[in-house]
């Protein structure tokens, strides 16, 4: 159907009928301090324009901002349904700070992992802000970032508005006084998920998957242990978040299975930039990019024998976890 | 001159944002002046100054903040241009959430952050609702959930407005932003112009100096509560 059409045709439906049809714009409509009591059998249209000026002078509200909210959610509803396949991202190289030419492309696909290394200031955050503003050779690097090999238009730049980006980072914390899984459902309701209870209790199920201490859809969020967030934020972005690509900077090594979490993330088909300087990480990387001054210098795939390292890595690693383990069941340590 | 109105509540991060987007503004060759508005005390001028940024600061004391910033508009606009500025900011903090300072065209940013609440965008009123650019900050510090949620309630608010992730820290979307403002109309005066929503109305006893409490002493524009129905402003369930 024209878009016209649906949008035209929303203001005809009756209250009575939206409760059912489309709950967001009633609990929008409610939350504006609209009284729609017994008004069921108006429209849509009747309603807002028999709203009193003095009702909409105290809220702070006209009739315009009324109707482009209501057009938003529908349009949010319809964008739900259809996903923006993003199956790549190129980064076409610029400069560096001082000028020098970077002289590369590098495609990053979807499902995979690259790794971002090189020291604090040297430019990573230059490099994530130019994916994440989709560079058109109009920032500081000149960099060009194409969507699955082409340059974007305007619109979809605004139009994306910097949802291409989901982050995991070690500072972030949940603020927010809510359990777990009301938290996960509040996200699943802004995204118009249709089955927002279920998928909930599928991104906790997955959450305690990767955790090393189990929590409930009940838990409060704020007194989730540090694995536990960095968990839940993950399966959250892996299972809820409409951002094709993901920029981890580091994960903490401890209380939760990095290898698994990666690995969910590359099964939805994530593009995954990783700032990490854990060798582990590093190494699940298939390629990684080195930035200093500003401009990326270098690209190195993972070779065979870095490969190799890996699994002895993960010998070390476990029995680290071990340790860990053991000592948090109170038990002495006579040998490691 | 290009005008643009800042505001958004107290410690959101109005002035990081500025000082940011003037450091960025002026490295590329523009200069920029500040018109700082607040009630009691402003600390920010210092800031501006080590930028070597042109800053005036209004006081209103005990008059209503956006009632005074209107009374002033037109002044500040004169003394912005004699200091023959590309950019002119004013930074106000919207402090009942009903008023706005934001003027028909003329570019109006709301910085609102991520740390207030997922149901702060729906306490805000014109502000912003009627803003051109919505900066939103302290980002970095929220899970990406929160992130997602947080900026589809600010939709729901405006959702015309561009909405921006600005870190006032590292100055990370700052450059956007700027490639926004570029856009904002040149301003030589705002004489007849009109405020985008109209301030909050108050003329009453207390607004002349009433202290005492109780039905006497109440005069002008006054409204009650209905304790009985206990519901103002019909917010109720459908």
């Amino acid at each position: 159907m024209d878009e016209s059409v649906v949008l035209a045709d929303i203001y005809k439906n009756e209250i009575g009928q939206l409760k059912h049809l489309f709950p967001e714009i009633i609990q929008y409509l409610v939350e504006c301090g609209i009284n729609l009591r017994g008004k069921e059998n108006l429209n849509l249209e009747q309603v807002l324009e028999n709203l009193s000026e003095n009702l909409m002078q105290d809220r702070g509200l006209d009739r315009s901002i009324l109707r482009d909210t209501i057009n938003y959610l529908l349009e949010e509803k319809e964008n739900s349904l259809k996903q923006e396949e993003v199956s790549s991202i190129t980064i076409v190289g610029g400069t560096d700070k001082t000028g020098n030419l970077e002289n590369m492309e590098i495609i990053l696909k979807a499902g995979s992992v690259t790794g971002i290394v090189g020291p604090t200031g040297s430019g990573k955050s230059r490099l994530l802000a130019d994916v994440e503003w989709l560079a058109n050779g109009d920032t500081p690097t000149k960099r060009v970032v194409l969507v699955n090999g082409f340059p974007v238009n305007a619109t979809f730049r605004f139009s994306m508005e910097q949802k291409l980006v989901a982050q995991l980072s070690q500072n972030m914390n949940f603020v927010m006084d809510a359990t777990a899984g009301e938290f996960v459902r509040m996200h699943a309701e802004s995204r118009f998920a249709q089955n927002s209870e279920q998928l909930s209790e599928e991104v906790i199920a997955m959450a305690n998957e990767l955790a090393g201490e189990q929590f409930s859809y009940n838990t409060p969020l704020t007194s989730l242990s540090g694995g536990q967030s960095r968990a839940l934020m993950i399966a959250d972005t892996a299972l809820l978040s409409r951002s094709p690509i993901v920029l981890i900077d580091e994960i903490e090594n401890a209380g939760i299975d990095r290898k698994k979490a990666l690995g969910l993330l590359v099964k939805k088909g994530k593009i995954i930039l990783l700032a990490t300087h854990d060798p582990i990480l590093a190494l699940l990387a298939e390629k990684r990019m080195i930035i200093r001054n500003g401009g990326i210098v270098r690209v190195i795939e993972t070779s065979e024998t870095e490969k190799a390292f890996l699994s002895e890595l993960e010998v070390f690693d476990n029995r680290m976890q071990n340790l860990r383990e053991r000592l948090r069941a109170g038990e002495c340590i006579d040998e490691i | 001159m290009k005008l643009v109105t800042v505001s958004g509540p107290p410690s959101s991060g109005k002035t990081s944002v500025l000082l940011k987007l003037i450091g960025l503004l002026k490295q590329e060759g523009s200069a920029s002046g500040v018109i700082k508005f607040d009630c009691l005390y402003a600390n920010e001028p210092v800031l501006f100054e080590k930028l070597n940024v042109p800053v005036v600061v209004g006081l209103s004391g005990n008059l209503c903040p956006d009632h005074f910033f209107v009374s002033n508009i037109q002044e500040g606009v004169n003394w912005g241009l004699s200091q023959n500025l590309d950019y002119l900011f004013t930074e106000s903090a919207g402090l009942c959430n009903r008023c706005s300072p934001h003027i028909r065209r003329i570019l109006a940013i709301c910085v609102i952050d991520n740390l207030m609440g997922i149901e702060t965008p729906k306490k805000i009123g014109p502000m912003l609702r009627m803003a051109d650019i919505v900066v939103i900050t302290k980002s970095d510090i929220v899970s990406q959930a929160e992130r997602e949620v947080f900026s589809f309630r600010v939709r729901q608010a405006n959702p015309k407005a561009k909405v921006f992730f600005v870190n006032g820290i590292t100055g990370q979307g700052v450059f956007q932003l700027a490639r926004m403002i570029d856009n904002a109309n040149d301003t030589v005066t705002v004489q007849d112009n009109h405020l985008r929503f109209s301030m909050p109305a108050a003329l009453c006893s207390y607004c002349l100096g009433e202290t005492a409490i109780g039905g006497d002493y109440q005069v002008g524009n006054l409204r009650k509560i209905d304790f009985h129905k206990n519901k103002p402003l019909s917010n109720t369930q459908p």
